[in-house]
């Protein structure tokens, strides 16, 4: 491993461990207003998303730089790419900075001073432009994992782009498309890395299982079109309920619906899913694969439902939203991007010691999530409920029950921050002993 | 065929026709942003949900209320340092979100098919 694959990697579980850590300080101080003056929820949770927002896309960079390599035949780490790594490591340490001292600016997600943003752009560039280059060593024709990494590294930079298009007037000349155009770009953002972090997970498996036709054929890339499509056009549930045009609605709506084929198919693949388990469940990164698996079923499920506009007058604005986000960066991203990093650091071939308590972290997480999971959609529906069907529209009595629910969500987030903390600091002992036996300080 | 999409999607709302916004505005929406409100506030739903959502906190609350509220605080909302001018501009700014329609779907406009036809 390299001594930017080092630092891209360790970064990334310094950033994890960072997200957890906040996340559950953020969760007193939501909890336990009193705590204001020690624990202010307005320094917190800017630290908390940013940091879990970096870990996903640090890791799924480190991912895709890395595996790219191994499978254009670079024998060599571009000097953009590490130029990448570390602009992108200063410029995210430096967010941290000015959340410390207040200094907020920017928007939902990206509350840091807006002049970070070109840094990050920069960084971005360097990334897209070394690995646009290398794309012509691409295997011909190309595996669907490639596709989806170079959509992902693409899609990235256009959403980051048109995040910040309303520094010029024209995009704030009406409150509505201020805030379309938000979160139009926000959600296609999520699909940007998620087929970053999906096509990783595609690789591994043909790596683990052999065989490379799970990554070619008609119906993988007829399924990577849906997913595609959805990066694209299925966001609209966000504004649903803003008066903008009613098309943007209807053809949210039915985007979205159209994931009932990867539901269904799922649910089809179920059995050949377990004959498979039984035979790579010894792996330590395949283990973390099949966990991604089931949470992509479970927010598959939910994010069905929020998508239909009449059910979605319920959910949003409520903590089923934080479920689907928590779900999804948690139990999906999270899980494959450290079933890359088990395989990057070959965790199986560690000592017995290690790889017992990775697993012990793994499991632990893994009873944590569901807690803090469905306590969010049970404060969601009370919320939910309280305020649409009961038309409550005073803040303190409307959250009353729904903050004795949260409690559960607190004690699930201190599991998961025991479990996930575990992996972490685990895979960072490794990392760092690798280190120093190649002799990087 | 996702630019042509594009670029309607940033064109949609000019049917709704509301005021653009003036320097007061504007500055009330930097105010909004350098204080970080969304951190525990919501615009049409989206935001922190540690406060309330304030798309149309102009049309509940009277503006002596708002203009206390952030001045002072409440519960769990902490008090702003904030000058006049600036509160001033943070009440514009809340006014224009809320000319920009209703947060709040009625029971009217979920069509059986079940999304929603909004009319202004």
């Amino acid at each position: 491993m390299s001594r930017t694959l080092t630092l891209h990697v360790g970064y990334a579980l310094i950033l994890l461990l960072g997200a957890l850590f906040v996340g559950l300080l953020a969760a007193l101080a939501y909890l336990f207003p009193d705590l204001g003056a020690q624990l202010p929820f307005v320094q917190l949770r800017p630290m908390h998303v940013s940091a879990a927002l970096f870990w996903i896309i640090t890791g799924a960079t480190a991912g895709v730089l890395h595996y790219k390599r191994e499978v254009f035949a670079q024998p060599r780490e571009p000097f953009a790419e590490r130029a990448f790594v570390l602009l992108w490591v200063a410029t995210t340490v430096s967010v941290f900075i000015f959340y410390a001292f207040r200094r907020f600016g920017g928007r939902e997600y990206w509350e840091f001073p807006p002049l970070l943003g070109i840094p990050i752009a920069l960084a971005w560039i360097l990334l897209l432009v070394s690995y646009l280059r290398s794309w012509t060593r691409r295997p011909r024709p190309a595996p669907l994992y490639v596709w989806m990494w170079t959509t992902g590294v693409v899609f990235f930079m256009l959403t980051f782009l048109e995040q910040n298009l309303y520094h010029i007037p024209w995009f704030r000349q009406s409150f509505l498309r201020e805030i379309t155009v938000q979160w139009k770009s926000n959600g296609a953002m999520v699909g940007a890395w998620n087929q970053m972090i999906y096509g990783t997970a595609l690789y591994l498996m043909v790596r683990i299982s052999g065989d490379e036709g799970i990554a070619r054929g008609r119906k993988v890339f007829l399924f990577w079109f849906l997913g595609l499509s959805n990066l694209m056009f299925n966001w609209g549930h966000h504004i649903y309920n803003a008066p903008t045009a009613g098309w943007i609605r209807h053809v949210a709506y039915g985007i979205s619906m159209a994931e009932w084929i990867f539901f269904l198919d799922i649910i089809r693949g179920f059995k050949a899913k377990l004959a498979e388990k039984r035979k790579y469940d010894h792996l330590l990164t395949y283990r973390f694969l099949v966990a991604s698996e089931l949470w992509v079923f479970l927010n598959l499920v939910l994010a069905l439902f929020m998508s239909i506009p009449a059910v979605n007058r319920y959910t949003h604005g409520t903590h089923i939203t934080v479920a689907h986000a928590m779900g999804t960066t948690i139990g999906i991203n999270t899980m494959i991007l450290l079933g890359s990093f088990s395989w990057l650091l070959r965790m199986d071939q560690q000592g017995d010691r290690v790889v017992r308590q990775a697993r012990l972290g793994a499991r632990m997480a893994l009873i944590g999530l569901p807690m803090l999971w469905f306590s969010l959609i049970a404060a969601g529906v009370l919320k939910g409920y309280r305020s649409v069907a009961l038309g409550m529209t005073d803040h303190q009595e409307l959250m009353e029950p729904v903050d004795q629910v949260l409690l559960v969500f607190l004690a699930g987030g201190v599991v998961v921050l025991a479990g996930l903390g575990t992996i972490a600091i685990t895979y960072l002992g490794v990392l760092l002993r690798g280190a120093r036996s190649r002799g990087i300080s | 065929m996702f630019a042509l999409y594009t670029v309607l999607v940033y064109k949609g709302p000019d049917h709704v026709g509301t005021e653009p916004p003036d320097a007061r505005v504007l500055a009330g929406m930097q105010q909004w942003q350098e204080q970080n409100c969304q951190s525990c506030h919501q615009f049409y739903g989206l935001g922190g949900y540690m406060g309330p959502d304030l798309t149309n906190v102009t049309a509940r609350r009277s503006e002596q209320l708002i203009r206390t509220f952030i001045r002072y605080g409440t519960g769990r909302m902490p008090a702003h340092d904030l000058t006049e001018t600036e509160i001033d501009e943070l009440v514009v700014f809340l006014r224009w979100v809320n000319a920009s329609g209703s947060s709040q779907v009625p029971d009217s406009a979920v069509h059986w098919t079940g999304t929603y036809i909004l009319e202004r």
